[in-house]
């Protein structure tokens, strides 16, 4: 096999021998950078599935940390990590260097916002590994803007859904959805099977295979769906429901939700009876010096490099993060959050 | 009545009129929801006008949101 300067070709043998793909599709994936949103169930699988495919650079990034109910389904977890509570970005990171050091890997500790997505304007791909519409519609109106596909994937229960979502060639998620669902239904509440995450990302990864290798006659038109249990499966063509008066991907775009002042700064997090509070100005947080402080105060602390956790008064707790983010654990309002996080930093 | 629903036969009550009655009756948000009868994909404001018919194949997807 061809030696290059990233090493033999060979251990991606039986991938260049899929006729589609070949010497040429895997020179093409080595040149190409995907941003993945989300290191849960989804976005462990799709990370783990290109960097082995060989994917130059993979970008990771998630505002959460791992914890025991993730490991059912979130394959580049460990108990250890678990146990560190390891941002799910450093753990990824870790895992996915040692699964293939010839891809570019770094994992983002971070609620990514309109911001933090500036940083990224020339990836080739973002695939959505998130858990809510508010992140997805602002990833689509930053594809349009920057004109980098993208690709929806979601699931619940045993049931799951992707669509590629092409600038200037498909519809747009707002040209299929005219409002940001707020179904009250997440992991948490019904729950989820392993087997139905494998679903979409295999979905979501052969179709990023196709993409970063230029595929492009091979790649799907149509939204597909699948309930595992329920032995139901369906597929859409949506061309017909582009709309020219969309205000992310018509003529008159205006992507409103690439606004700072709409993202929420109080977000439930999915499944996880936690609330996450951003707060309006751009802060760092001294870990060390919050963690003494808490400890003045007389409460059980634990520090790691990344993050802080504080067993407040039962039933909360609160995890802060260096870029100034706080997680109130044990309420999934966001009223009572906002009172426990005002009661310690302040209005 | 019969209906093919994501490639599988189902009865539904017979009083059932309109996509709208369907979704209602299978607890399904239309916010959410793209429906594709016989073949042919659905504009939203026709889901209180499209009927349902004995035999109608179709195809609905539910937006969902984890991951």
């Amino acid at each position: 096999m061809e030696q290059t300067n990233w090493g033999s070709l060979k251990r991606f043998s039986r991938q260049i021998l899929f006729s589609p793909i070949g010497v040429k599709g895997q020179k093409r994936l080595r040149n190409k950078h995907v941003l993945i949103i989300g290191a849960g169930a989804l976005g462990s699988g799709n990370a783990e599935m290109l960097v082995r495919s060989g994917a130059g650079k993979v970008t990771i990034a998630d505002r959460d940390y791992v914890e025991e109910s993730n490991l059912q389904r979130q394959q580049l977890y460990t108990e250890s990590d678990a146990a560190q509570s390891l941002p799910k970005a450093v753990a990824a990171e870790k895992r996915l260097k040692q699964i293939n050091s010839s891809t570019e890997i770094s994992g983002v500790v971070a609620d990514v916002t309109p911001e933090v997505l500036e940083r990224f304007s020339d990836v080739d791909l973002i695939i959505d590994a998130t858990d809510n519409f508010d992140i997805r519609f602002l990833i689509n109106d930053f594809c349009q803007k920057q004109n980098i596909p993208w690709i929806y994937g979601a699931c619940l229960g045993a049931y799951g859904i992707s669509c590629n979502i092409i600038p200037g060639k498909t519809p747009c998620l707002a040209c299929l959805l005219d409002q940001i669902p707020l179904t009250g239904a997440t992991c948490d509440s019904e729950g989820i099977i392993a087997p139905v995450v494998q679903m979409v990302t295999a979905v979501q990864t052969a179709e990023a295979l196709k993409i970063l290798t230029e595929n492009r006659a091979a790649i799907r038109n149509t939204l597909i769906c699948f309930d595992l249990w329920n032995n139901e499966h369906s597929e859409i063509a949506i061309e017909p429901l582009k709309q020219d008066s969309c205000l992310s991907c018509g003529r008159k775009r205006a992507y409103p939700h690439l606004d700072f002042q709409l993202q929420t700064k109080a977000a439930v997090l999915c499944g996880r009876d936690t609330v996450q509070i951003r707060s309006g100005v751009h802060q760092t947080m001294n870990l060390e010096q919050w963690e003494s402080h808490f400890q003045g105060l007389g409460f059980t602390t634990k520090r790691n490099p990344y993050l802080l956790s504080v067993q407040l008064e039962e039933p909360y707790r609160i995890v802060c993060f260096q870029d100034g983010r706080v997680l109130v654990h044990g309420t999934n309002r966001i009223e009572t959050a906002k009172n426990v996080y005002y009661r310690y930093f302040g209005a | 009545m019969k209906l093919m629903i994501n490639g599988q036969e189902k009865s539904v009550p017979h009083h059932l009129q309109t996509i709208l009655d369907l979704l209602q009756e299978l607890n399904l948000d239309p916010g959410f929801i793209i429906v594709e009868k016989n073949g042919e994909i659905l504009d939203k404001n026709t889901f209180t006008s499209t009927p349902v018919q004995n035999g109608d194949r179709l195809e609905l997807v539910k937006f969902v949101g984890g991951g």
